[in-house]
């Protein structure tokens, strides 16, 4: 006997990748923010040269883009888990779906953007 | 909604049909529902304000006026309180996410550590809220 599969086509891949690589990039982001969030604490009052001179460092650097790139990376299997679950439309689905990819691509830009200046 | 609502062993009509009313009033959420439904809503609300707190990052490493200036607009209360609601989105997300991936090992999947864990979530969250929010203020 064959098994009856029906599947709608939604765009997604039914892997394991994006649930992983949700988890991971999670990780990524947890240690981060628990790093910058003590140092914050520990560190004096709060001005522009400390500021500047936290984020002069390369290695601040490459991590806070990690920590972005991360960022969008799990927000996009997040935000796509939203648009499949109430956006029942496929073309506006799909528009949706690019429009989150364009705008977190930007983002990750824009923070290379903001550090290496 | 043309069929007729049918009334179950328990006298519950059937099927349920979901609208305003019910979402507000007549289904309650158990304590690993809210975790799951705030764990949604926190992240929503995390990557639509990404583009606002890029922007403040943006300008606070810019130049030491623009600093100044995002220190100012910063201090002011309406801003204040929109950060605070992010962090506390932020904290929501960052321990219901862990408790997630305990539960992605199957650790903690019985309903009484599961309801355990997702009061713990809450504490958890508005405690570091509480904290992060003092310490900024």
């Amino acid at each position: 006997m064959e098994a009856v599969v029906s599947r709608v086509v939604t765009g997604a891949r039914y892997g394991l990748r994006d649930w992983l690589a949700q988890r991971v990039t999670a990780v990524i982001m947890a240690v981060y923010s628990v790093i910058v969030v003590v140092g914050l604490i520990g560190s004096a009052p709060f001005s522009h040269e400390i500021w500047k001179g936290i984020f002069a460092h390369t290695w601040m650097r490459v991590a806070t883009l990690l920590f972005v790139a991360s960022l969008a990376w799990h927000a996009w299997v997040g935000v796509r888990d939203i648009l499949m679950d109430y956006v029942k439309p496929d073309g506006l689905r799909l528009s949706l779906q690019v429009l989150t990819l364009l705008v977190l691509a930007s983002f990750v830009g824009w923070t290379i953007q903001i550090l290496w200046r | 909604m043309s069929e007729a609502a049918v009334k179950t062993a328990a006298g519950k009509p059937r099927p349920k049909y979901l609208n305003l009313q019910a979402l507000l009033f007549e289904i309650r959420l158990p304590v690993t529902g809210w975790v799951s439904i705030l764990h949604r809503v926190s992240g929503a609300l995390l990557f639509v304000s990404m583009v606002w707190l890029l922007w403040m990052l943006d300008r606070s490493l810019s130049s030491e006026a623009a600093f100044e200036k995002i220190k100012h607009y910063a201090g002011l209360w309406p801003v204040k309180l929109s950060l605070l609601v992010l962090i506390w989105a932020y904290c929501h997300h960052f321990c219901a996410g862990i408790r997630y991936l305990f539960l992605d090992l199957d650790r903690g999947i019985d309903l009484a550590t599961a309801r355990l864990t997702s009061w713990i979530t809450f504490v958890v969250s508005f405690a570091f809220t509480a904290l992060l929010g003092w310490k900024l203020w």
